[in-house]
């Protein structure tokens, strides 16, 4: 699943660990979701939505719609 | 890359069950090469050495359950589902050629020494998925 992690995240000047630490995941963690190798629960989800402030759907794109 | 708090716990427990398999399987192996042991005393030390290699399991297990990193826990998940891919498939073809009298006899617990390869295996997919990254 596509998402806007990195995009948010660089606006935050956040490393990738930073981020990681934040979200107590690894790095490892970030990196697969950030380059879409790996599709977050729904709980990890709600964790990166709530930290960046904003509905998940802003940070994860619905396959349905990226087209 | 730092390990999770649950991949220091399983490394600890791998290195203690290693070090019990080696304790435990030479003086067993001493024994029975002597014929020193008979009857139910035999089957006990027999299956010692038994016991932490089946504890490997348990600490793979048990990873699993400890690791709060869901993508960690993703990564041993597909390891464990090659390895145990590589392991039937490879006892399958070899109890079929055995049958046929084809290919010498393989003890069982050869198997799960070729699980581990598996393991292997399936840390090499994940590099390699890994390094397919952006």
């Amino acid at each position: 699943m596509n998402n806007r992690l990195r995009v948010l995240r660089a606006e935050r000047h956040w490393s990738q660990q930073h981020l990681a630490d934040q979200l107590e995941v690894s790095r490892q963690s970030v990196n697969a979701i950030e380059t879409g190798r790996y599709d977050p629960s729904l709980p990890l989800a709600f964790r990166i939505a709530e930290l960046f402030a904003l509905p998940i759907e802003d940070i994860f794109i619905s396959p349905s719609k990226e087209s | 890359m730092p390990a999770s708090p649950a991949q220091r716990r399983y490394n600890r427990r791998v290195v203690i069950l290693a070090i019990v398999y080696a304790a435990v399987l030479l003086p067993v192996c001493w024994l029975f090469a002597r014929h020193l042991v008979a009857g139910p005393l035999a089957y006990l030390l027999g299956i010692l050495p038994a016991l932490p290699v089946s504890g490997f399991f348990v600490a793979i297990g048990l990873y699993l359950a400890e690791e709060r990193d869901e993508y960690l826990r993703m990564l041993l998940i597909r390891q464990s589902l090659i390895a145990t891919g590589v392991a039937m498939t490879a006892a399958t073809f070899w109890g079929f050629l055995e049958g046929f009298d084809l290919v010498p006899h393989v003890v069982g617990y050869a198997w799960p020494v070729v699980w581990f390869g598996g393991l292997g295996f399936g840390t090499l997919v994940n590099a390699a998925i890994e390094r397919r990254a952006v």
